[in-house]
């Protein structure tokens, strides 16, 4: 160690970036990279609420990861996967409207998930980590399954972006034009449900839907394509988490909250702008 | 080219355990346009589903002619104002064009509208656009889905006039729905009477000089265009009771026009 020393020179004034906060900002990019598009989706299809109920339901995953000795990332996965499709289902006979059967899945998934989880209080999880967001705790495996997540999910982004965008505008014409409609609206909701299990690390069940929709929304002013929209959100996600990470380094605030806040901000600018299209 | 485009033969469709169209017969030839009239609920739009093979039939067949491209203009469309999208890319989205891009824009004449956001379009001129996404897939068959609500009389009669032209020129077949029970286009060849079952069908009449077209609309369409559009006379020699079952009044069998009746075997009980 001493030799070491001696050949690299290290000037003790030099900030140097602690190893936790590369990876935090390693995982927030990838994060907001996948969130750009799949959030502008949310944003087009009105799906901010079927984004929250996702979301809740990560909870719930969290607590049978630990009954059934899981993986955890791999547990909240599979929660949100289920709910998923547990709601195309439903969404296919419905007798309910779809707000009311998300309000019921939402707040029942979420209720369900916080009494599980103080079942296990005994120290085993720390549930403010899942609800807001431990993004400074990452830990190398999560950052790489975190890259591999999100890359693999805007991989799929783009090679179904044209279904995608087609659905999204007539889902009948859509359908006459030969799109096969039903797999690529499950598709994407199983995309989404991915990206909400990998963004639960940065900002925690509650506020993912804010990661996903404040970006895009932001996006909208400053866009005159739907492919501009996705990737200047994803940009603004990105500043967004290292705004909020530079805050939470500098001011010790709360990560999650920070990044939210800081893609607030950046919407707020926008508004500033006149609408283009 | 088969002689058929769409031939169906006692289609039934139930839904919920309540029957929406009732052993209903449809047949659309190219070159020929058919138009669905019928109070609302009377399965118009169940029917034309069931041919764009977007629901199931319960019962009876339904044949299409082998390839058959369908050209669907839905009746509305709701884009988010949050999508960034033009005119160019909406009718991008349909896949690459089978015909000339700027021919159908000079056609249906939005050629000025390409780069303009969709949601900025006019009743009109989105009528229009959607036209032109069904023909870039240059279709054999048409179905257009009630496609003059919400124009005003001279675009009604405007876009009469177009879908008679792209007839002539294409010679794809038409199905056409009408959201009024009397006026229908007047270059329809089979008019198609619906209230669950086929209440009646047969050929508009011409309305040139009918007075009771010109005190609908005064003179001032009839002046300036060719009138797109004709009376059709129903000749029922049925009621309908509040649920939707048939009466037969006696001594009505007047088939002056068309033929009209019940092909159907529907049940006569009140």
């Amino acid at each position: 160690m001493i030799t070491l020393r001696a050949t690299v020179a290290i000037p003790p004034d030099t900030i140097t970036m602690p190893d936790f906060l590369l990876l935090a900002l390693l995982a927030g990019i990838a994060v907001a990279l996948v969130a750009g598009p799949l959030g502008s989706f949310a944003v087009w299809r009105r799906m901010a609420y079927f984004g929250d109920t996702l979301a809740h339901s990560a909870l719930l995953g969290v607590t049978f990861g630990l009954l059934l000795d899981l993986n955890l990332n791999l547990a909240i996965a599979l929660g949100c996967l289920l709910l998923a499709l547990i709601l195309v289902a439903l969404q296919h006979n419905r007798f309910l409207a779809t707000d009311t059967l998300l309000g019921i899945l939402s707040h029942s998934t979420l209720a369900l998930g916080l009494v599980c989880v103080s079942a296990f209080s005994e120290s085993r999880i720390d549930l403010l980590a899942y609800l807001f967001g431990d993004i400074l705790s990452v830990s190398r495996g999560d950052v790489i399954s975190i890259w591999m997540i999100s890359l693999a999910v805007l991989g799929a982004l783009i090679w179904l972006w044209r279904p995608l965008l087609a659905i999204t505008v007539h889902e009948e014409l859509a359908q006459v034009e030969g799109v096969p409609v039903t797999r690529v609206r499950t598709a994407l909701m199983l995309l989404m449900a991915l990206v909400i299990a990998i963004a639960m690390k940065v900002v925690g069940v509650l506020l993912i839907t804010a990661l996903l929709i404040i970006p895009a929304a932001a996006s909208r002013r400053l866009s005159r394509t739907p492919e501009q929209m996705a990737v200047i959100a994803s940009l603004l996600g990105i500043t967004a988490v290292l705004a909020g990470l530079g805050a939470s380094y500098l001011w010790d605030s709360p990560a999650g909250p920070a990044i939210v806040l800081s893609a607030t901000s950046l919407f707020g600018l926008t508004l500033l702008k006149k609408q283009q299209v | 080219m088969s002689e058929f485009l769409i031939r169906a033969r006692a289609l039934s469709v139930t839904r919920n355990g309540r029957q929406i169209l009732r052993k209903a017969d449809l047949d659309i030839a190219p070159g020929k346009i058919v138009t669905l009239i019928g109070p609302n609920g009377a399965g118009k739009t169940t029917l034309v589903r069931a041919v764009l093979g977007l629901i199931q039939v319960s019962e009876g067949s339904l044949e299409k002619a082998p390839g058959l491209r369908i050209g669907y203009m839905p009746q509305k469309l709701h884009i988010d104002a949050s999508l960034p999208l033009t005119v160019g890319r909406f009718l991008a989205l349909g896949g690459p064009p089978r015909v000339n891009l700027s021919e159908i824009l000079q056609l249906t004449g939005i050629d000025k509208l390409v780069d303009m956001p969709i949601q900025s379009l006019s009743g009109g001129e989105t009528q229009r656009v959607l036209l032109a996404r069904a023909l870039l897939r240059d279709p054999q068959l048409l179905v257009l889905d009630e496609p003059v609500q919400g124009v005003d009389v001279a675009g009604q009669s405007a876009l009469y006039a177009l879908i008679n032209e792209i007839r002539n020129q294409r010679q794809c077949g038409v199905l056409l729905v009408s959201h009024d029970l009397h006026l229908v286009m007047a270059t329809t060849d089979t008019v198609i009477c619906l209230n669950q079952h086929v209440c009646c069908h047969g050929h508009p009449e011409q309305v040139t000089n009918d007075p009771a077209y010109l005190a609908l609309f005064g003179d001032a369409v009839g002046a300036l265009v060719a009138p797109q559009v004709a009376i059709y006379t129903h000749h029922h020699d049925h009621q309908h009771d509040a649920h939707g079952n048939v009466i037969t009044l006696k001594g009505a069998h007047d088939h002056t026009a068309g033929n009209c009746g019940d092909s159907s075997g529907h049940d006569h009980h009140a």
